[in-house]
């Protein structure tokens, strides 16, 4: 490498340097368009869900207690549809936080590389069925079991629909709490062993509160897709708005009554077509809501090591 | 230190043995949750199984959809389920792994980036059909597509684009960091090293984290069926700009109706899905351990 840079050089450089940032830009934009879709998301939803309140006063929409929009005297509340969603999620979390607790638990601390290396792809193959499925699934076995240890239950209902959710969030449940349970330094366990502690003592006393930010997170991700699941309550708990706490019922989610509004007939503009997305509006506020609540209880609460 | 025993050392003595039946008891509790797990699909499986293989036949795989449970075939819902595959694949992949690489390649350290990554955390977890009504005001209504195949592709792409951006950033941070240093002293620019030493070592995470997220997009529903994909088509989609239906909506479809013969028919349209998502699944391993293998 002698000397300065002849002219041929020079320009071999520059088109060089102008390729590279031509690239540099061109990922950028890959990256922006992420940016563009959160803007899109709330531009639709925030302009609908306006159109819809001019119509239609908030006070209503929160408070009043029957939600018959596509009726001749259209009833605006929304309540029914959150205590549906408010039941299948509860009954869901009832469901999967046990379990996947006790399952990250049993992944991390007492199973050996071998068992966990047929375990965990086979919970990963529960997160991984599509959701029809676990409606059909729910509709076909969970209910007529149901029914017979409960004859009362109407053949939609949300119990069904909250054990099957239940289920197909174990996995999410489950796989974070294992990342954050091993994510505990063996040292912590080494020690706790050391004062003759039994490995039942070490795991709840000692590794589950060291891993609790990860583990908290992992409860509130869980309900926060419950609440957005779709297909399985639409198909297991029914199209009825019923503002209930007996899950042995009929009720429609937020989510089951965007499919039901979806299938139906609902011309731009009209009245129905805003409550889809006033309906969407708050799932997408509940939801985005405990994702960011789940990311601050992991900052919180986490402990550093090192 | 006489007297009283400290809390932890009576293990083998009078206060043990109710530590250690605790301890037993806990531990049975922990692996009858896991196997409550792999039961639950085992059943679900087998539910699935019996109430589907008898009805799956070469007629159902090339039949169209029909009124009567004896003709009802899955033609149009797998052939919309391929198209929407491929397609969303084309939108979904280049996109994303750009993006990825932008993230861990190009952007400085600073707060606009770590605001894109929060917000790409938070797409991921924003529930698909709320994707739906992304893709209705805009693809179907503002861009004009109405309801076709590429409206829905285009939803779905959008939906899938955090979780592989995500897997791809995981990719490419695990390549070590030494080889970016050898490039860059050989003389190699930014794209260089990406391009001949970051990409290919980072490829099998990217396609393992395409393919899972790509099974996702084949399983999904709502989105579809708010941008329009319907029940009832009785043809195989030839255009970017026909209208279609999906696997997962034609079996809602069939779930949806009250004869029982429907229900069966659902089953094997289930299979038929999961044979789908099998194909897919075992691919990604496939292509996994083949590029692990060329290096």
């Amino acid at each position: 490498m002698t000397g300065a840079p002849g002219a041929g050089e020079l320009s071999f450089k520059r088109t060089r340097n102008v390729k590279e940032q031509a690239i540099g830009a061109f990922l950028f934009l890959c990256a922006a368009v992420s940016t563009l879709v959160t803007v899109g998301i709330v531009a639709v939803l925030f302009t609908e869900t306006v159109g819809f309140f001019r119509r239609v006063s908030p006070v209503e929409f929160f408070t009043e207690t029957e939600w018959t929009p596509l009726f001749q005297n259209p009833r605006f509340g929304v309540l029914p549809l959150l205590s549906g969603s408010f039941l299948v999620a509860a009954g869901a979390a009832f469901v999967a936080i046990p379990l996947g607790l006790l399952s990250a638990i049993f992944l991390s601390e007492y199973s050996g590389p071998r068992l966990r290396g047929v375990l965990k792809p086979l919970l990963e193959i529960l997160a991984g069925i599509p959701t029809v499925v676990y409606g059909y699934f729910a509709l076909t076995f969970i209910t007529p079991l149901l029914r017979t240890v409960f004859p009362e239950t109407d053949v939609f209902n949300a119990a069904s629909a909250a054990l099957v959710v239940g289920i197909m969030i174990v996995p999410t449940v489950s796989s974070l709490s294992d990342d954050a349970l091993r994510a505990v330094p063996k040292a912590l366990r080494q020690g706790a062993y050391g004062l003759g502690a039994t490995k039942f003592e070490v795991s709840t006393r000692v590794v589950v509160p060291a891993a609790l930010s990860g583990i908290l997170a992992s409860f509130i991700l869980g309900i926060s897709r419950a609440i957005g699941e779709t297909m399985a309550v639409t198909i297991a708990a029914g199209n009825m708005p019923n503002l209930t706490l007996n899950a042995l019922e009929s009720i429609q989610t937020m989510t089951a009554y965007i499919v039901q509004a979806s299938l139906g007939d609902t011309p731009h503009g009209s009245i129905g077509y805003q409550t889809l997305f006033a309906v969407g509006m708050t799932l997408f506020v509940i939801t985005l809501g405990m994702n960011i609540l789940s990311q601050w209880v992991m900052a919180r609460f986490r402990e550093e090591y090192e | 230190m006489n007297g009283e025993p400290s809390p932890l050392s009576g293990a083998s003595s009078g206060h043990g043995r109710r530590r250690r039946v605790a301890g037993t008891v806990f531990a049975i509790a922990c692996a009858a949750a896991t196997m409550v797990g792999v039961v639950a699909l085992v059943v679900l499986l087998a539910d699935v199984l019996i109430d589907g293989l008898p009805r799956l036949d070469a007629a159902f795989l090339t039949n169209f959809a029909s009124r009567f449970p004896e003709r009802a075939g899955v033609k149009a819902a797998l052939a919309g389920s391929i198209w929407i595959l491929v397609l969303t694949a084309l939108f979904a992949f280049p996109v994303s792994v750009a993006a990825a690489i932008y993230l861990e390649e190009y952007a400085p350290q600073n707060r606009w980036t770590r605001l894109i990554q929060l917000n790409i955390a938070n797409l991921a977890g924003v529930p698909s059909i709320v994707y739906g009504m992304l893709g209705l005001a805009v693809f179907v209504r503002a861009l004009a597509f109405d309801r076709s195949i590429i409206a829905g592709a285009l939803t779905l792409s959008l939906l899938i684009l955090p979780v592989i951006i995500i897997a791809s950033q995981e990719a490419v941070r695990a390549v070590p960091d030494s080889l970016r240093q050898a490039a860059y002293g050989l003389g190699a620019t930014r794209w260089q090293v990406v391009s001949s030493q970051v990409l290919p070592m980072a490829m099998p995470g990217i396609l393992t984290g395409t393919i899972l997220a790509l099974s996702r997009a084949v399983g999904e529903t709502a989105p579809l069926i708010m941008v329009g994909a319907v029940g009832f088509i009785a043809f195989t989609p030839t255009g970017l700009g026909d209208p279609f239906t999906v696997l997962p909506l034609q079996i809602y479809n069939w779930i949806s109706r009250p004869q029982a013969e429907f229900q069966e028919i659902a089953a094997a349209g289930i299979l038929v899905l999961l044979t789908l998502l099998l194909a897919m699944n075992a691919g990604a391993i496939l292509l996994r351990n083949r590029y692990q293998r060329d290096r």
